[in-house]
C-alpha cells in the first residue's frame, strides 16, 4: 500500500509543513499511532490482503508457501460446488429468520419499557443479560430445553396441546429454527438497549403536545416514535443483518451443522476447508465470496442511508 | 456516551417540573399503559425462564435431571454437587486462567493502543490523518472472523498458535475502540489541554495527566466490552489453542457435551460457571455496560 510513502516526514511547503507546531505534532501523532498501527497492519488489513492473495494459489496447511498458482481455479470450484451454496443459503435463512424478529420485538419492548415509570431496571435485566453470556452457555442451556420428548419446550408444547415431534434440533427442516430461537433469546438485548438509548434522544414535549392535541399511544407511537427511531433502525438493522452472516459459534455448538448438513454456514464450511482438508487457499477464495457479500450489504444500506438523508433536508 | 449521561441529567429535572397529573390526557392511555405492564412483564418472564431453569438444573441431581424437564421442576432437593464435582477438577480452573489472563491483557493492550490512536486523531493536526481515518472506516467493515484463515497462517508463521498471544494480538485491533474515544476526546474542551501546553508540557504528558484522567467513564466502558468479548470468543480460540492445558472457557465448555454424556446437571453447571465472572461483572458494572454497547452502537 502507499503506507511507507506517508510515513516520510513531509518536506517543502506542505500547508502543515509550514507551521513548527504542526511539524512537531506530526511526529508524535505517528507515535501515538504507531502501537495500534502495528496491530492494525498485522491482524487485520495485512490478513485481509493476505487472504485475497491466498484464494489465487493452491495453498494448504501441509507445505510451506503459497503453493502454486491457481487463477481463478479456487473460485471456480467454489461456485460450482453445491455445498458452498447450500452454506450460504443456510447463512441467508438464519439471516432472514433472525433479522425480523430482532428488530421488530427489541422495538417494541424498547417502547414499552421507556412508558415504564417503574423497575425499569428489572426489564434491562431480563432482556439485556442473556446479551453478555458466551455462546457455549447459551448453547448448552438451548440444547437442553431442546431435549426431544423429555426437555422444557417438549413440555411447554404439551402444555400448549401440540404434540412434540423428534426434537426441534434433530430435524433438517426445523434445526434452523431452532438455532435462530436460541439466537433471538441471546441478542435482543443489544438491539433493545440500542433502542432504548435512541428513545432517550426524543424530546418529552412532543408527546405531551401530541397529548394535549388528544392523539392516542398507538397515534404518539405511528407518528412521532416510528419516524424518530429510523435512524436507530437503520443502524440496527445493518449491525443485525452483518452479525447473522457471520453466525459460526451456535451452529457449530449446537448442531455441528447437522442434521446432515443442512445447518452448515459459510463460515463453518471456510474453517472446515482449511482446517480439516487444509486447504487454505479454497477457504480464502469462499472467505473472500463471503467477505463480498457482507461488504456489498454494507455499502448498498450506507448509499441507501445517504439517499434517506438527502430526502430529509 | 457522555451525551447520554448528561442527557440523562438534564431530562430529570424538566420531567421532575412537569406537573403530577396531566389534564388532557386521553382516556385509552390508562388502558395502554396496564397493557403495556402486562406484556412486558409476561417476555420479562419468559426471558428469564431459560438462564433460571438452566440454573435450576445445575442443582438438581444429575440422576433426577437424566428424567427429564418435569422431574427438574418438581424436585426440590437442591444439591450443589455439580458445582463442586466442577470445581474439584482442574480442567475448569485452567479454562478460568486462559480466559482470564487473555481477556485482562487484550483489555489492558486494546484501551492503551485505542486510546493513544483516539488521541493522535482527535486532539493532534497531522499530515495523513485523513488517511489513518478513512483506514480505520475501513477496518469497522472487515469482518474480522472471517479472516480466521489466513489469521491462522500468520500466527503459525510466528511460531505463536498454543500460546495466549495467539489469542490476543489479534483481538487487539479493536477499531470500534478508537472510534468510542475518538468521540470522547472530541467532547473534551481543549482550553485544559492548552494551559498544559503552555506550561511546556509534552503530547504524551497531555494524553497521560491531561485527557485520560477524564476519560475514566470511556476507559471503564472499552475495559469492560472488550474483556467481556474476548472471554466470550469461541472461534478463534477454538483454532489456535489446541493444548487443553490452555483452552479457554468456550473451547473448554465445547468439549463437555460430548465428555459428560447424560449428566446434564453437570452440563448446566459448566454454563453457568462460565457465564459467573460476566454476570457478577455485568451486576457491578451495569451501567459502562449498557453505554458501552449503545456509544460503539451509534458511531456504527
Amino acid at each position: 500500500m502507499t503506507t511507507t510513502t506517508l510515513i516520510v516526514p513531509p518536506r517543502g511547503r506542505s500547508r502543515y509543513a509550514a507551521h513548527p507546531r504542526a511539524r512537531r505534532d506530526t511526529r508524535s501523532a505517528w507515535l501515538f499511532i504507531a502501537p495500534f498501527g502495528v496491530f492494525y497492519l498485522a491482524f487485520l488489513l495485512g490478513p485481509t490482503i493476505y487472504m485475497f492473495v491466498m484464494s489465487f494459489f493452491n495453498t494448504s496447511t501441509v507445505r510451506t508457501g503459497l503453493g502454486s498458482f491457481a487463477g481463478f481455479a479456487n473460485y471456480a470450484e467454489m461456485l460450482t460446488r453445491s455445498d458452498f451454496w447450500s452454506s450460504l443459503w443456510h447463512t441467508l435463512q438464519f439471516t432472514i429468520y433472525t433479522t425480523p424478529p430482532l428488530v421488530i420485538i427489541a422495538f417494541v419492548f424498547a417502547v414499552l419499557t421507556n412508558r415504564m415509570r417503574h423497575a425499569q431496571w428489572f426489564y434491562r435485566l431480563a432482556f439485556f443479560l442473556p446479551f453478555i453470556l458466551p455462546s457455549a452457555t447459551i448453547s448448552l442451556i438451548w440444547v437442553f430445553i431442546f431435549t426431544p420428548s423429555t426437555g422444557l419446550w417438549a413440555l411447554a408444547q404439551e402444555a400448549l396441546g401440540m404434540t412434540p415431534g423428534s426434537g426441534v434440533l434433530s430435524s433438517p427442516n426445523t434445526a434452523m429454527i431452532g438455532i435462530a430461537i436460541a439466537t433471538l433469546w441471546w441478542t435482543l438485548g443489544f438491539n433493545y438497549v440500542l433502542y432504548l438509548a435512541g428513545l432517550q434522544e426524543i424530546p418529552r414535549d412532543l408527546y405531551e403536545a401530541a397529548a394535549v392535541d388528544g392523539a392516542t399511544p398507538w397515534q404518539q407511537i405511528w407518528s412521532i416514535t416510528v419516524p424518530m427511531l429510523s435512524r436507530t433502525t437503520t443502524l440496527v438493522l445493518l449491525l443485525q443483518i452483518i452479525a447473522s452472516l457471520k453466525i459460526f459459534d451456535q451452529v457449530y455448538l449446537m448442531t455441528g451443522g447437522g442434521p446432515g448438513i443442512s445447518t452448515q454456514v459459510s463460515l463453518q464450511l471456510i474453517t472446515g476447508t482449511a482446517f480439516t482438508d487444509n486447504r487454505v487457499g479454497a477457504a480464502s477464495a469462499a472467505s473472500v465470496l463471503l467477505f463480498i457479500v457482507i461488504i456489498v450489504i454494507a455499502v448498498v444500506r450506507q448509499i441507501a442511508d445517504r439517499a434517506a438523508a438527502r430526502k430529509e433536508f | 456516551m457522555t451525551t447520554v449521561t448528561e442527557r440523562r441529567r438534564t431530562s430529570s429535572p424538566i420531567s421532575s417540573a412537569a406537573p403530577p397529573r396531566r389534564p388532557h390526557r386521553p382516556v385509552d392511555s390508562r388502558t395502554f399503559n396496564i397493557v403495556a405492564l402486562i406484556v412486558l412483564i409476561v417476555f420479562a418472564v419468559i426471558w428469564l425462564i431459560p438462564s433460571l431453569f438452566a440454573l435450576k438444573t445445575s442443582l438438581t441431581d444429575n440422576g433426577v435431571a437424566a428424567t427429564g424437564a418435569t422431574a427438574i421442576l418438581k424436585n426440590w432437593n437442591l444439591t450443589l454437587y455439580s458445582y463442586s464435582t466442577l470445581l474439584g477438577q482442574s480442567d475448569i480452573w485452567n479454562w478460568y486462567t486462559a480466559s482470564a489472563i487473555t481477556s485482562v491483557i487484550t483489555a489492558v493492550l486494546t484501551v492503551l493502543f485505542a486510546s493513544m490512536a483516539a488521541f493522535a486523531l482527535s486532539r493532534l493536526r497531522f499530515r495523513g490523518s485523513n488517511l489513518v481515518l478513512l483506514l480505520i472506516i475501513l477496518g469497522i467493515m472487515i469482518p474480522t472472523q472471517v479472516l480466521i484463515v489466513p489469521i491462522f497462517q500468520l500466527l503459525n508463521w510466528m511460531n505463536l498458535l498454543n500460546t495466549y498471544w495467539s489469542v490476543i494480538f489479534p483481538q487487539v485491533p479493536a477499531v470500534i475502540a478508537v472510534f468510542i474515544f475518538k468521540q470522547f476526546f472530541d467532547g473534551i474542551p481543549r482550553e485544559l489541554e492548552e494551559a498544559a501546553r503552555i506550561d511546556g508540557a509534552s503530547q504524551w504528558r497531555i494524553y497521560w495527566s491531561v485527557i485520560m484522567p477524564l476519560s475514566r467513564p470511556v476507559i471503564a466502558a472499552v475495559t469492560i466490552l472488550t474483556f467481556v468479548g474476548v472471554w466470550n470468543n469461541l472461534l478463534l480460540p477454538l483454532f489456535v489453542l489446541s493444548n487443553p492445558d490452555l483452552m479457554t472457557i468456550p473451547v473448554g465448555l465445547a468439549t463437555v457435551q460430548g465428555s459428560f454424556g447424560q449428566r446434564y446437571a453437570d452440563i448446566q453447571a459448566g454454563a453457568i460457571l462460565a457465564a459467573l465472572p460476566l454476570v457478577i461483572l455485568y451486576l457491578i458494572f451495569q451501567r459502562q455496560i449498557v453505554e458501552g454497547v449503545t456509544g460503539s452502537g451509534l458511531k456504527g
